[in-house]
């Protein structure tokens, strides 16, 4: 993951640090909400186990925030997202850990495109691709 | 379907019937007109970044603009419901709950941002249904996945992409395993099926078909007596078995074409030994050569296993097998009439 580095220019094949997510049904429920997803499955443990999942579970809206989050967080101030797609495996569920993992898959300038995997306990509760453009350090004058 | 498999069962007549017409929603709007609720705002992107936990600088102070993974936020209905959804996608949704397809969950979400969301924008969208699913079997239950595609506007101007796919299943058949998507086999047997396979006297059950996120396409379809060949959407290359992605092109995307039935046997074995116990020796297994160029391996049925030749013309039909876990469909081979004129010696 060292392969990352600040201070040089994202290149194909870089490995992003890990972020390691707890799964909290505060998680859960607030991120529902702040999305205006009122889906009981997302806040409902009763209603969500009617519905044949073991408990409330994450919201598709609140993984891809997350997976955005993972990604300017690591690029930094300046980051710009271009595009999310994410799909949706293992369901993140109370009690989980999530760890995102990310790999650049194309660079070219500022222009970035990196695979993201989000792990928990049950396997991959997302797989995606974030295209993003990063911010080209001013001072690096590369030779 | 082939023509010769006139006798499939009513609920499974049912499902096509509901599949064709949940398909006539291809292409018709999805919600015309929307708008949101409430005009992009500094109140909700920070509600947004704290339960994210985001800290980027970009999302705060006065020139702050939306996290883009917030899109289809400005959208929502909320607790009082959405008020933009067309007459189709209603529709859609009652004839999918009216088969029980009452529960919903989310699996693909592909957004493309095309200019940032500020604080005073006020949005607009239109979205289209761009398709649903054949009936699969997922971990959850079994249902259709409904694909929408949605433009986020401002002032006119194109803000943002948004895909959005959605299973609506029927509920509370689901494992306690991983509950996400991920098919497994159909929990309910079919009733009505012909020719159910005889279950050797009280003999060990019969290994059931693995089925993972990469067959279940397959094996939901022969659960509907469908025998569904993959097509690459990269480059139109048809494969069998189904597989993650295109072996000529690469691409992942796929769709599938239902195959006519008819087909030749393009090599077999006639199986002696060893014995397995939930088997019945000897028998013949097939590599079948379809009419639509790919193949397959599947049991002959209809003549003795030594009458079996290369060549020889099959034609598609399901089996119903049942061990004491219930039941389920394999697809088979029959001999045309005519084809098995006889045994080794003319061989």
């Amino acid at each position: 993951m060292s392969d990352a580095a600040p201070g040089r220019p994202p290149a194909p094949g870089d490995a992003l640090p890990p972020l390691r997510i707890p799964i909290t049904r505060t998680l859960i429920v607030s991120g529902a909400v702040a999305s205006r997803d009122y889906q009981d499955v997302h806040h409902d443990a009763e209603a969500a186990r009617a519905k044949g999942s073991p408990d409330i579970f994450m919201n598709i809206l609140t993984t891809n925030g997350l997976v955005g989050r993972y990604l300017t967080d690591h690029f930094g101030p300046g980051t710009v997202l271009r595009k999310v797609a994410i799909r949706l495996g293992a369901p993140n569920h109370p009690g989980d850990t999530m760890e995102l993992t990310g790999t650049v898959t194309e660079a070219d300038g500022a222009a970035v495109q990196v695979r993201v995997v989000g792990a928990n306990g049950l396997g991959h509760h997302v797989t995606g691709t974030v295209t993003l453009t990063v911010p080209v350090t001013g001072g690096s004058a590369a030779p | 379907m082939s023509g010769g498999d006139g006798a499939r069962g009513a609920a499974v007549s049912g499902d096509d019937a509901l599949y064709a017409r949940l398909k006539a929603f291809e292409g018709r709007p999805a919600a015309t007109g929307g708008r949101g609720k409430d005009p992009v705002n500094a109140a909700m992107i920070r509600h947004w970044c704290e339960a994210m936990g985001d800290t980027h600088p970009a999302y705060r102070g006065p020139d702050a603009v939306a996290p883009p993974t917030m899109l289809q936020a400005w959208t929502m209905g909320g607790l009082s419901g959405h008020t933009d959804r067309s007459p189709a996608y209603d529709e859609l949704s009652a004839l999918l709950d009216g088969a029980g397809c009452t529960a919903v969950v989310a699996t693909d979400c592909e957004q493309e941002y095309l200019r940032p969301l500020r604080p005073g924008d006020e949005i607009t969208f239109d979205a289209v249904i761009e398709s649903v699913s054949p009936r699969k079997t997922t971990k959850l239950g079994s249902g259709y996945f409904v694909t929408t595609r949605m433009d986020v506007r401002v002032d006119g101007e194109l803000a943002g992409a948004h895909r959005f796919r959605i299973l609506k299943y029927v509920p509370g058949k689901g494992s306690s395993g991983p509950g996400g998507p991920a098919p497994e086999a159909d929990p309910a047997p079919r009733k009505g099926t012909p020719e159910p396979v005889a279950a050797p006297r009280d003999a060990p059950a019969r290994p059931r078909p693995v089925i993972n996120r990469d067959n279940a396409g397959f094996w939901a379809g022969v659960a509907e007596h469908r025998l569904l060949i993959q097509r690459c959407t990269g480059c139109g290359r048809l494969r069998m078995p189904w597989l993650p992605g295109c072996a000529r092109c690469g691409a992942p995307e796929w769709d599938t074409v239902e195959a006519g039935g008819g087909g030749t046997v393009h090599s077999y074995v006639v199986m002696h030994h060893p014995p397995f116990p939930a088997f019945d020796p000897p028998y013949a297994v097939a590599l079948i050569a379809l009419e639509e160029g790919v193949r397959l391996v599947a049991g002959v049925t209809g003549v003795p296993p030594d009458a079996v030749r290369v060549g020889m013309p099959v034609r598609l039909e399901f089996q119903q097998v049942r061990d004491g876990k219930g039941a389920w469909e394999l697809p088979v081979f029959r001999a045309e009439p005519g084809a098995a004129r006889a045994p080794r010696e003319e061989g």
